[in-house]
């Protein structure tokens, strides 16, 4: 079944990443008089898909509200709870979520700079416009905020580094494309192969996700105050859907240490007699250009890959499956492991029936051999096994990344020289996703933060880990380490690091609802 | 090889008492880890067990007896019971007699049962007790506790040496390697497998096996046709009781959720406990039993090395019935944290869920047995959560391991002790240390 696609209601950041406007600026605001405070979002003209769809916009503006802000403008318990738990506990509502974000250590939230207790944001203010024109913006917004009964908790403003994070890397290379024409059926035996194309239920609510079901939506009863100005919950007689067209955005500020990244990287690469540069570029499993790693087989039509973007995007890590020209730990398999429902891709119904009981180690499709550093090419485990089904399902755990930069743009020499001030330096990161369990939270855990992703042990994700031991004593004798790095190859004696230190600091984070526009509407009238 | 066995005891507790033996429980447990056993605690050491894998106690009590109100044919209520739980290396009957006659402190715990007897024979008491799980999983048949130990510090020791070999040719980085850990390293022989338990498990694989080849081989003419009538009535029974049972809400209580996950991600394997109550009925029981008969079955002879399935995340989990068959609970150990294990299941062996737990009330909805179910995803990560007990006391005897570890540490020891490899053998070796 199809459902439109209602471009007015939705809040264009899911569309679009605003990139002609190449300033931006987050206001981040806690609600001190509720009464004030909705009249003033009721006044927020926040850009829709519909509105970028037909002429470009100059100046945006887009809304999003965090539980704590929906209780804070007065709507009332019983709404709030039927949205996502995650949601509603927030990004540092429990110390198990915290641990599993790797918000532990320096990165644990009472060291943030804002996000956690009396600095925990109410409403995110995201403004997008021309560089020049955001100072005037920005003081305009918050200005008028104040008046409305709002304080302003944090302004974090961005800086334009040109397609390039703080560390000198191209960002944003890979993105899932979104199902918006909803010609893709998911769960067919296509997903026995990798896609890039993901289902619009995967980041709005109210849309048909990869399990076939449309996301879980908050509802309000039919009754309730101002319901009309929602729509109708389908299949929920006289009810009112307050997320349908919204997105859960997720927002952390990421410290770069950039002198200290590209200090160790010189350290580690004379000490193992790599080169600075190729050395960064396993960590991050891409070159600082963008380009994938050499070796790794590109052109590869997959869906949701853009023809022209083949020679960037077009590869898997099949191909590669003991991390030769990428490592497993590498920062991009990590994020995105390229993995399909099914380990070993497309095959017959015996070979598919075999696999999906794990009865079989079959051969795996196309072990390419490499031309990497090993004498011979025949270091590609020819067999599948458990370890190499360690990975869970892409289509399954995929975000919609918005970040910007904020601080100083230095390059590698200026990292390097020691009389050269911290830049202040990192990433603000935005994504949108329809089930932060399930996504945000699962990459960030199972993925990024995990010392035992796809069946490695004692590393992190080289860039972004916190590198704090687990599990510590008393449950285990001693500390387990988790600051690890291997590059797989010849040499073996000289690929691996130890004693990475943390080059990335979180320093303040929250769960934020991106409402669309009509529910926008109603939390500002209840 | 030493074969793995459990022992599972259930004992009633009178509901008032479960908050005292809770609180005796938890004295157990190491402090601010609730529910991670203390290993050489003064009432059960585990850890003075060399051959104990897992252990756990766990208060059985049931929060899901309401949804029996569509079923009015059920009790209104069942008993709460204490179970007792260990995976260990050779014969489980021994260990539990051992325990019985060693631990004082096991006698202090289910003192609190209800029909203790301190003047019984308390290993006789406990032996009456014990329940045998209707289906048992066990990650690697064979892999003992000793072996898993000796294994993680014969790699941890090999991979603090590779750094300093000189050399990069690979028989002299072998060579290398294997004189720089061989003083320090202990690996016991693997001891040979005891020939009884060989034939009783040979008897086991074969007598199904035996058994429908002769019904298709000596009478065919009875067996096909039925077998096939049996089939489709089953498939029709299925199908009209899968269109017609009642759809029990899951809802979501973010309290029971938190309490749950203070007992979860101490180490990086999790314990994981659910119970609940079967649907009313012959025929639900009847093709659970048979489910989990054949789940047994593939699990000691085929899924033996590494995964069950597709999940390679498991050590050991058990499927047991209790109480004539109304109610059933799981128990699992699991690597990684609870969602993941949830995705991780859902996405590589929804139907294996389905399978095993569609015959529980509140199950999402299945389509022929296999399919859906599981994968309406929310409610089925509704259900478990809500059907999710805290595990009291939880006890893993090689902290910091996933069984991805294991299983990599147990192919270093064996290029470790193979008499010689070929050089890409010695790369791919070394590439795994």
């Amino acid at each position: 079944m199809r459902l439109d696609v209602e471009a007015a209601d939705i809040q264009a950041l899911a569309r679009t990443a605003f990139g002609t406007l190449k300033g931006a600026t987050y206001l981040m605001f806690r609600v001190e008089n509720p009464e004030a405070a909705r009249r003033w979002l009721a006044a927020l003209k926040p850009t829709s898909v519909a509105d970028i769809s037909s002429t470009g916009v100059m100046e945006a503006t887009q809304v999003a509200i965090t539980a704590a802000g929906l209780k804070a403008l007065g709507v009332e318990r019983v709404a709030i709870d039927r949205f996502s738990p995650e949601f509603v506990e927030g990004m540092t509502g429990s110390a198990n979520r915290s641990l599993r974000l790797g918000d532990v250590g320096s990165n644990s939230p009472q060291c943030w700079e804002w996000g956690a207790g009396e600095r925990e944001p109410h409403v995110l203010l995201m403004l997008f416009a021309a560089p020049e024109r955001v100072p005037a913006l920005e003081a305009e917004t918050r200005a008028a905020a104040e008046r409305s009964g709002l304080e302003a908790v944090a302004t974090l403003g961005t800086n334009d580094m040109g397609g390039v994070e703080p560390f000198g890397f191209v960002d944003g290379v890979s993105q899932p494309a979104f199902d918006w024409d909803r010609a893709r059926t998911p769960g067919t035996k296509a997903d026995r192969s990798y896609t890039n194309l993901i289902a619009l239920g995967e980041i709005l609510l109210g849309y048909y996700n990869e399990y076939g079901f449309p996301a879980d939506s908050p509802t309000v009863a039919g009754h309730a105050r101002n319901a009309y100005l929602l729509p109708p919950a389908r299949g929920q007689p006289d009810t009112r859907d307050l997320g349908r067209n919204g997105s859960y955005l997720v927002f952390r500020q990421l410290a770069q240490d950039v002198r200290g990244f590209w200090r160790w990287t010189h350290d580690e690469a004379a000490r193992t007699g790599t080169d600075l540069r190729s050395l960064a570029e396993t960590m991050v499993g891409r070159r600082m250009d963008g380009g994938p790693l050499v070796d790794l087989q590109t052109g590869l039509a997959i869906p949701g890959v853009d023809p022209s973007d083949r020679d960037v995007n077009g590869f898997l890590f099949d191909a590669d499956p003991n991390g030769l020209s990428c490592p497993l730990g590498a920062h991009i398999r990590r994020a995105n492991p390229r993995t399909a429902d099914a380990p070993a891709g497309e095959d017959g119904p015996i070979d598919h029936l075999l696999v999906m009981l794990g009865l079989t180690t079959r051969r795996l499709r196309n072990p390419t051999s490499s031309t990497l550093p090993w004498e011979k090419n025949t270091t590609v485990w020819p067999y599948l096994r458990h370890e190499d089904d360690a990975v869970a399902s892409s289509r399954f755990h995929r975000i919609l990344r918005r970040g910007r930069e904020y601080g100083e743009r230095i390059d590698v020499s200026e990292a390097l020289d020691p009389a050269r001030p911290d830049p202040k330096a990192g990433l603000h990161f935005l994504c949108l996703n329809a089930n932060i369990g399930r996504q945000f939270e699962f990459v960030q855990g199972a993925w990024i933060a995990s010392a035992k992703f796809a069946g490695l042990t004692g590393e992190q994700d080289p860039l972004i880990g916190n590198r704090q031991p687990f599990p510590i004593p008393p449950i285990s004798r001693t500390p387990q380490r988790t600051d690890g790095f291997t590059r797989p190859g010849a040499e073996p004696q000289r690929r691996r690091s130890a004693g990475v230190p943390q080059f990335v600091t979180v320093k303040g984070g929250a769960y934020f609802f991106m409402p669309g526009l009509r529910a926008l509407k109603w939390i500002a009238s209840v | 090889m030493i074969p793995q066995d459990r022992f599972v005891i259930v004992a009633e507790v009178p509901k008032d008492r479960v908050g005292p033996l809770r609180a005796l429980l938890a004295t157990i447990t190491l402090p601010g880890h609730p529910g991670a056993a203390d290993p050489m605690n003064a009432l059960l050491p585990f850890g003075a067990f060399d051959t104990i894998h897992f252990g756990r106690f766990v208060v059985l009590e049931d929060n899901t007896l309401g949804d029996r109100a569509v079923y009015p044919q059920l009790p209104k209520d069942e008993p709460t019971y204490l179970c007792f739980m260990v995976d260990c290396d050779g014969d489980a009957t021994a260990l539990l007699s051992r325990m019985a006659r060693e631990c004082k402190g096991l006698r202090q715990i289910f003192a609190f049962c209800a029909d203790y007897d301190a003047s019984a024979d308390f290993e006789d008491w406990l032996k009456k007790r014990r329940v045998k799980p209707a289906a048992s999983y066990v990650n690697w048949a064979g892999r003992s506790v000793l072996q898993a130990r000796e294994e993680a510090q014969l790699r941890e020791l090999l991979r603090d040496a590779l750094p300093k070999v000189s050399s990069s040719a690979p028989q002299q980085m072998l060579a290398e390697l294997r004189a720089a850990v061989w003083e320090r390293v202990k690996l016991t022989p693997i001891p040979p497998t005891p020939s009884d338990w060989r034939l009783r498990n040979l008897a086991h694989f074969v007598l199904p096996i035996v058994v429908a080849a002769v019904c298709l081989i000596f009478f065919p003419l009875v067996t096909i046709p039925l077998l096939v009538i049996a089939l489709i009535a089953v498939a029709i029974e299925l199908r009209r009781r899968e269109l017609s049972d009642a759809i029990v809400a899951n809802g979501y209580d973010p309290e029971w959720v938190a309490k749950l996950r203070l007992g979860e991600d101490h180490d990086v394997t999790n314990q994981y406990t659910a119970m609940g109550s079967i649907k009313p009925g012959k025929f639900r029981l009847g093709l659970e039993l048979v489910i989990l008969a054949v789940i047994d079955w593939a699990a000691r002879h085929v899924l033996t090395r590494g995964g069950l399935g597709r999940i390679g995340t498991i050590h050991f989990a058990h499927w047991t019935l209790i109480d004539e068959g109304r109610r059933a609970f799981f128990c699992s150990n699991y690597d990684g944290f609870h969602e993941a294990y949830m995705d991780d299941f859902i996405n590589k062996a929804a139907f294996g869920l389905n399978l095993s737990f569609s015959s529980a009330i509140a199950y999402p909805q299945t389509d022929w047995l296999i399919k859906k179910g599981a994968w309406r995803e929310m409610d089925f990560k509704r259900f478990q959560r809500r059907h999710q007990i805290p595990t009291d006391v939880w006890y893993k005897a090689y902290p910091g391991l996933t069984a991805h570890d294991l299983a990599r540490n147990l192919r270093i020891r064996n290029g470790f002790e193979k008499a010689a490899m070929d050089d890409d053998e010695i790369r791919r070796w070394i590439a795994e240390i």
